[in-house]
């Protein structure tokens, strides 16, 4: 891990513009956020290439549907609670019924938003997302591994959700990074529990590993960056060489990354404790990131007691 | 401060729209965020409601006979939060919460925190709708109240609100009022640039709505308005009124990126003593 600190929407408007450059069929549509989710950057380099429709998020999905089987390769932003939310409708009949190749990448995702309040803050976006047929769930840890799922899923041609945030994060990848849909990324070994986190909990997961190795318990920690397709592998593993299996999310446990996670798990033949880190079916409120990180037990201290009382 | 009464002359409004005014900067700064400008811009519609048209009731909030009022861009709650303790709902004090941990001022409206509040909105294009479902309820429970809806003008590029402005049509729901902050501007610049929204009082007029076009800065036309609006049988109302984004602080005004940004403290210092030496 450096010291940088980047937002993952940052990265997407950067690598959106390499992408640009590359690729003459690359549209991009935004939802009046184009500053906001960064896609104002490839529309001030191309813009016969970006269409702003307004403060008008279904219309956006549609159209990004009309440009997609008209052979174009769409991305249409806007932030995570309109972009999944108020065009949830026109995502699973328009896009992803038909298979089209629309990227929704959704900036603005979960409580790390802060003082704008519940309206803005998506929390339930991986579970409405993942539960559409044909539709993919990507969560990047940080910048590089935002462009690096942006990259792959510019030269593939089915639908997409990446789910992106508002506030820095730090970097823990290195430009050697190789992302595979449905693969996940072991950042550390570990032998009596395994963390799965994703998006901004895979720092926090790093630390209470971290923390946890001082006490000598040994700690797994997996950046299931692929929600969907997920990991089967890597959860059999975990649930093979460890005694216990944790998620960390930001987002609601029910129909996230612990859901997701528990899924495959029940599959199994054997039997393991499980605990999910998240919002525990409630909305959260207006506060700053790291006061609201710890309120709902998006914190160090939490992730390590509750591994703790797990084992 | 002190709290006002809620009847009040054009010449005591305009005092009451400055003090509107600092609190709203002050609210913002210390929230470290919020909408500046589209806050700003509907401080004299909405001054002009809570102190002289609605008829409401700080003491008893749930008054039925109540008139309604839904701020559908709720990102402009600054100013009814201040409107709300003015007029007495809360401490004044609660407005140096706004957008903190635990606040029962929520960074948008939300109403089971905020007493006042009739309905949550943040999310744009919802409140006109929500504006039909009271005044329908109110025609079922034989109740005489107005609901007044105030929209963005960015805000109506949303597909809702002209499903809405059908239905109040259809429904002939003149007991329903909306108003159009028409400030122009959105978040990634100009209506004109963004997504065309004009022309706006032709739209409504072809949707079966009453219209009235003012200035939304002028007492004496946004007063004369809202009682037209009332008198108004068969059909809803809506109002164009012209506005300025960031209005009062001469560098907000019609800047773009004074949007979604509260003022730093420098900037305050600055916008607090243009409103204070300002000529009513
Ligand atoms: C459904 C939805 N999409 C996007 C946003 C983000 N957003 C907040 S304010 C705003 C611009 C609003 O412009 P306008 O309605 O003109 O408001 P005003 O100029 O009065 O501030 C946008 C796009 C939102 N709150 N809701
Ligand atoms: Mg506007």
């Amino acid at each position: 891990m450096t010291a940088d600190k980047i937002a993952t929407r940052d990265a997407y408007g950067e690598v959106l513009v390499e992408l640009g450059e590359q690729h003459e069929e690359i549209v991009v549509l935004d939802a009046d956020l184009s500053k906001s989710t960064r896609t104002i950057k490839f529309a001030k380099r191309f813009p016969d290439r970006f269409f702003n429709m307004g403060i008008a998020e279904q219309n956006m999905i549609d159209t990004a549907c009309g440009l997609a089987v008209s052979g174009k390769t769409v991305f249409a932003s806007s932030f995570a609670i309109f972009a999944s939310g108020r065009a949830w409708e026109q995502v699973r009949n328009s896009i992803c019924y038909s298979r089209y190749n629309v990227k929704v990448v959704a900036t603005h995702a979960g409580i790390s938003v802060g003082e704008d309040g519940v309206s803005h803050q998506a929390c339930e976006d991986v579970a409405i997302m993942r539960a559409i047929p044909n539709m993919r769930v990507f969560v990047p840890a940080d910048a590089v591994e935002t462009k690096a799922i942006i990259r792959t899923i510019a030269q593939d041609q089915k639908p997409a959700y990446v789910r992106l945030g508002r506030a820095k994060v730090p970097v823990i990848y290195d430009d050697t990074y190789v992302f595979h849909a449905g693969k996940a990324s072991q950042l550390r070994e570990g032998t009596e529990v395994a963390l799965i986190a994703m998006g901004a909990t895979v720092v926090l997961a790093l630390e209470a590993a971290a923390r946890l190795a001082e006490e000598q318990i040994s700690v797994r920690v997996i950046n299931m960056s692929s929600v969907k397709p997920i990991d089967r592998d890597a959860i059999l593993a975990a649930s093979n060489e460890t005694r216990a299996i944790v998620t960390i999310e930001e987002h609601n446990v029910i129909g996230g990354l612990g859901s997701a996670v528990a899924e495959v798990l029940v599959t199994f033949p054997h039997r393991m404790p499980m605990r999910m880190i998240g919002l525990q079916d409630t909305f959260a409120q207006s506060g700053s990131y790291t006061e609201l990180f710890e309120r709902y037990g998006l914190s160090v201290p939490n992730v390590i007691r509750v591994i703790k009382e797990i084992l | 401060m002190k709290q006002f009464k809620l009847q009040n002359s054009v010449a005591e409004l305009k005092e009451i729209a400055k003090q509107m005014r600092v609190a709203i900067l002050k609210m913002l700064h210390r929230a470290g965020s919020g909408h500046s400008g589209g806050s700003l811009s509907c401080v004299e519609l909405i001054s002009g409601l809570y102190f002289s048209e609605l008829r409401h009731d700080p003491r008893n909030p749930s008054w039925e006979d109540r008139d309604r009022f839904i701020i559908s861009k709720g990102h402009g709650c600054p100013t009814v939060y201040a409107a709300l303790a003015f007029a007495g709902y809360f401490p004044l004090a609660e407005l140096d919460t706004l957008r903190k941990l635990g606040s029962i001022l929520q960074g948008h409206p939300y109403s089971r925190a905020t007493t006042g509040i009739e309905v949550s909105t943040g999310s744009l294009g919802h409140g006109l709708a929500m504006a039909n479902g009271i005044a329908l309820a109110a025609r079922l429970n034989k109740r005489n109240h107005h609901v007044f809806c105030l929209l963005g003008d960015g805000e109506i590029q949303e597909g809702e609100v002209w499903e809405a402005t059908m239905a109040a049509a259809h429904y002939r729901l003149d007991r329903v009022c909306a108003i159009l902050d028409h400030n122009g501007l959105q978040i990634d610049g100009p209506n004109d640039e963004v997504m065309k929204v004009m022309p706006v009082v032709e739209k409504w007029q072809a949707f079966g709505w009453h219209t009235i076009q003012i200035d939304g800065h002028n007492f004496d036309q946004i007063l004369a308005a809202y009682r037209a609006a009332r008198k108004v049988v068969g059909k809803p109302t809506m109002i164009v009124a012209e506005t300025v984004k960031g209005k009062g602080v001469s560098f907000m005004e019609n800047v773009v990126d004074f949007h979604g940004v509260a003022p730093t403290e420098e900037q305050l210092v600055r916008a607090l003593r243009e409103i204070e030496s300002s000529q009513p």
